[in-house]
C-alpha cells in the first residue's frame, strides 16, 4: 500500500462525500476540467459531471455568494478559494452573510470553504497568508487547519458533513511535503477536537497547520538533549478544544504558543488568555509566543526563511524556558 | 417611461387582480407609515426604519407572480414582497419591535427580515451582496432540474458594487433562472444617479453581460407585472436570467431620520403626480368597475388589520437574555 500525501487525503475525502451524497457539489475557479490549482478536484468533473464539478468565473464573492445561496436551497456546497489570500475577496459575503444565517434566521449554511494557506512555498506577500484570525474572530464560522493527511482526509469529511459554514484551511506546503498510510475503511475526524502530536512532561508547544512539525522537529532535538516536549495539534482554531490547551497546561506548566501567521493578533495571544485565566496557578513560566513578525510574507528565499518560524527557534525558546 | 406600453395589455387585468394587488399595495404603504410615522416617532420601534413609500408597485406586481417554490431575496424596500409570501402584519411588526415572536427573534432589526419556510432570504444589509446569493438559490434549481425561479430585488445603489457585477456575471455565464428587479428610484441614499454612474439607465450594465435587460415605468404596477410574466416565462423556460429596471422615486427619506432635504422639491412634485396606488385605483375606476367608496373601505379594513396587529405585536414577549448566546452554531 503506497502512503497518501496530504492532498490525496483532501481529495479522497471529497470524493467519498461526493459518492455519499448527491447534494454535495465542488465549484471555485479552474476546479472542473483543470482540476484545481493543486489538483485537489482532479479526476472529479470525468466522474461527477459539469452539475456537481463547476467552473466559475473569477469572482470570489460571487462564488461564496453563490455558494451560500445553494446552500440555503438543499444542498452542500464545497467551495475552493484558489489561493486564501484571495478569500478577502469573498470576505463580505462569509462574514456578514453566510456566518450570520443561522444566529438571524435560524437557517443552515453546511457549506465549506476551502483554502490553501500557508508560506515556505515561495509564494510572496500574496500566496503565503495565513489569513485565519479574522474568520476565528467570526461567530458563526468553524475554522478548521489539519497538520497531517490523516487528519486532512477525516477533517474535511467532517467539514462537508457539517452543518455550519466551515472555512478548511490546508497548508499548501503540506500539501506534498507529507504523507502516511491511510485507514482502507472510511473514517471521519471530528471539529473542535484537538490532538497530542506528541507526548512530553516539560514544555508544552500548542501550535497548528505546518508548526505541529517544526514544533515537532525541534522537540526530537530537544529530546537529545533529555528535555521532554508535549506537541499540542490544535487541528480545529473554531470552536477551539479549551479542555485540551488547559490540560496540557497544567500538565508541564511551561507553555510555548506557537504559530505560522504573524504575531498581533494571533491565536497566541487568545491562547495566553485562556491559560493565564484559567491555568495561572499552574504557571512555572511565562507563556512564550513564537510567530512569524509583524510584516507581510516576504519572497526572497533568505527573508522568507528569517520571517516564518523555525525549529532552530523553536529550541531556543525550548531550552530558555526550560531552565527558566 | 411611458405607462401607454402597458396599455394593450390591460384587459387581462380584470378586477380580482386588481383588487390584490391594490390591497397589498395599500398594505404596504399603510404598515409602513403606521412604521414610520406612528411607532417609530412613538419608540416603539428602534433602530433604522426604511419605507418603499411610492415604490409599491414593484415589489407587488412582480411577487404575485412567485409560486410557493420560488425563491425572493427582497431589498429593503419591498414589504409587499413580504406580505404577499405570507409573512403577517403581526409578525412584521414583532420583528420590528425586537419581539421574541418576530421573524428574527429580536435578532435582527426591521427590515432586516425574511422566512425559509416562505422562501424569503433575510436583507443581506450588505447591499448588492443578494446577488450571487440569488446566483446560489438558482443554481441549486437547476442541479434539481426544478423549473423555479429566484426574484431577486435590489436599488440602483447596488450596480456600482462589485458584487453585483460578480452576480450578474455568474447568473449570466450559468444562464441561471433569476428574475431581477432592479429599482432606480434615482438616489442611493443622498446619492443621485449622476454620481453614480455616467449613464442614464442601469439596463445598459445588464445587457453588456448579456442577459436581456428591459425598462418599465415602476410606478404602474401594470407594467412591472407584464414585465416580470416575460421575465418569469423566460427564466422558467431555461432561458437564463432577465433584468427589469423600474424606474421610480423613494418619496421619503432614504430611512425615517433623514429629510432628503437633497431633493429638489420640483423632482418630488413631479412624482408625487405618478402614485403608483393611485394609478391604480383610477384605472380600476375606469376600466374594472370600481368606486371611490371601494377604496375608503379597501383602506378601512386594511387600517383596522394593521391596529390589531399592533396591538397583538405590542403585547408580545421581549427575547429572554439568557437566549442570547444561542443559535450561533448547530447544537447536535
Ligand atoms: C455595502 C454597503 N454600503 C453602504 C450601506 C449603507 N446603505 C444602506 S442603503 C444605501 C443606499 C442604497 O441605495 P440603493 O441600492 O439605490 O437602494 P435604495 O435605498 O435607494 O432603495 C446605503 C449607502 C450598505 N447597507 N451596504
Ligand atoms: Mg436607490
Amino acid at each position: 500500500m503506497p502512503q497518501t500525501t496530504y492532498v490525496e487525503a483532501i481529495r479522497q475525502g471529497i470524493w467519498e462525500e461526493m459518492e455519499r451524497d448527491s447534494t454535495v457539489f465542488v465549484m471555485g475557479e479552474d476546479v472542473a476540467v483543470y482540476g484545481g490549482a493543486f489538483k485537489v478536484t482532479k479526476g472529479m468533473l470525468d466522474r461527477f459531471g459539469e452539475m456537481r464539478v463547476v467552473d466559475t468565473p473569477l469572482a470570489e464573492s460571487g462564488i461564496v455568494g453563490a455558494g451560500t445561496g445553494a446552500a440555503i436551497n438543499g444542498l452542500r456546497p464545497i467551495l475552493e478559494m484558489q489561493f486564501a489570500d484571495f478569500m478577502g475577496c469573498g470576505f463580505d459575503q462569509i462574514t456578514n452573510f453566510a456566518a450570520k444565517c443561522r444566529y438571524r434566521w435560524g437557517q443552515s449554511i453546511p457549506m465549506v470553504i476551502r483554502a490553501p494557506a500557508g508560506g515556505n512555498i515561495h509564494g510572496g506577500p500574496f500566496h503565503s497568508q495565513n489569513v485565519e484570525m479574522p474568520y476565528v474572530h467570526t461567530p458563526g464560522l468553524k475554522v478548521v487547519q489539519p497538520a497531517t493527511a490523516y487528519d486532512a482526509k477525516g477533517l474535511i469529511k467532517a467539514a462537508i458533513r457539517d452543518n455550519d459554514p466551515v472555512i478548511f484551511l490546508e497548508h499548501k506546503y503540506l500539501y506534498r511535503s507529507v504523507k502516511e498510510h491511510l485507514p482502507t475503511s472510511p473514517y471521519t475526524v471530528p471539529i473542535g477536537k484537538a490532538k497530542v502530536h506528541r507526548e512530553g512532561s516539560d514544555i508544552s508547544i500548542i501550535t497548528y497547520g505546518w508548526m505541529v512539525h517544526v514544533a515537532d522537529e525541534a522537540a526530537g532535538r530537544a529530546a537529545a538533549e533529555g528535555i521532554s516536549v508535549e506537541v499540542l495539534d490544535l487541528r480545529t482554531l473554531v470552536p477551539l478544544d479549551r479542555g485540551a490547551v488547559l490540560a496540557t497546561a497544567k500538565k508541564t506548566s511551561k507553555i510555548i504558543l506557537l504559530h505560522e501567521d504573524t504575531l498581533t493578533g494571533g491565536l497566541g495571544g487568545e491562547l495566553a488568555g485562556i491559560i493565564g485565566e484559567h491555568a495561572f496557578d499552574y504557571l512555572d513560566g511565562p507563556l512564550v509566543r513564537i510567530a512569524a513578525p509583524d510584516t507581510p510574507v516576504p519572497f526572497s528565499e533568505t527573508l522568507e526563511k528569517a520571517f516564518l518560524p523555525s525549529s532552530d527557534q523553536v529550541l531556543e525558546k525550548t531550552r530558555w524556558l526550560y531552565r527558566y | 417611461m411611458s405607462a401607454s406600453a402597458t396599455a394593450p395589455l390591460r384587459a387581462t387585468f380584470d378586477r380580482p387582480l386588481c383588487d390584490r394587488l391594490l390591497y397589498y399595495m395599500v398594505l404596504m404603504r399603510e404598515l409602513e407609515d403606521r412604521i414610520e410615522s406612528k411607532l417609530y416617532r412613538q419608540g416603539k420601534v428602534l433602530g433604522g426604519c426604511y419605507t418603499g413609500r411610492g415604490q409599491e408597485a414593484i415589489p407587488v406586481g412582480s411577487a404575485i407572480l412567485s409560486r410557493a417554490r420560488d425563491w425572493l431575496t427582497p431589498s429593503h424596500r419591498d414589504m409587499g414582497a413580504l406580505l404577499i409570501r405570507g409573512i403577517t402584519p403581526r409578525e412584521i411588526l414583532a420583528q420590528y419591535m425586537g419581539r421574541a415572536t418576530g421573524l428574527t427573534k429580536g435578532r435582527d432589526g426591521n427590515m432586516h427580515m425574511g422566512c425559509a419556510r416562505r422562501h424569503c432570504v433575510p436583507i443581506i444589509s450588505s447591499i448588492g451582496a443578494s446577488i450571487p446569493v440569488a446566483t446560489g438559490l438558482a443554481f441549486a434549481m437547476r442541479y434539481r432540474d426544478e423549473s423555479n425561479v429566484v426574484f431577486n430585488y435590489s436599488g440602483d445603489g447596488a450596480s456600482s458594487r462589485g458584487d453585483w457585477h460578480e452576480g450578474i456575471n455568474i447568473a449570466a455565464v450559468m444562464r441561471l433562472p433569476i428574475v431581477f428587479l432592479c429599482n432606480n428610484n434615482h438616489y442611493a441614499y443622498s446619492t443621485p444617479l449622476d454620481k453614480q454612474m455616467r449613464i442614464a439607465d442601469i439596463a445598459v450594465r445588464v445587457k453588456a453581460y448579456g442577459i436581456p435587460a428591459e425598462i418599465v415605468d415602476g410606478n404602474d404596477v401594470f407594467a412591472v407585472h407584464t414585465a416580470t410574466q416575460r421575465a418569469v416565462e423566460h427564466a422558467r423556460s431555461g432561458k437564463g436570467p432577465y433584468f427589469i429596471e423600474c424606474k421610480t422615486f423613494r418619496m421619503s427619506g432614504h430611512s425615517a431620520h433623514d429629510a432628503a432635504d437633497y431633493v429638489p422639491r420640483g423632482l418630488r412634485e413631479e412624482w408625487s403626480k405618478k402614485d403608483p396606488i393611485l394609478m391604480l385605483q383610477k384605472y380600476m375606476v375606469e376600466h374594472a368597475g370600481a368606486d371611490e367608496q371601494d377604496f375608503v373601505d379597501l383602506r378601512q379594513r386594511v387600517l383596522d388589520e394593521i391596529s390589531e396587529a399592533v396591538e397583538w405585536a405590542l403585547n408580545q414577549p421581549y427575547p429572554d437574555p439568557a437566549t442570547v448566546e444561542d443559535g450561533v452554531y448547530e447544537v447536535r
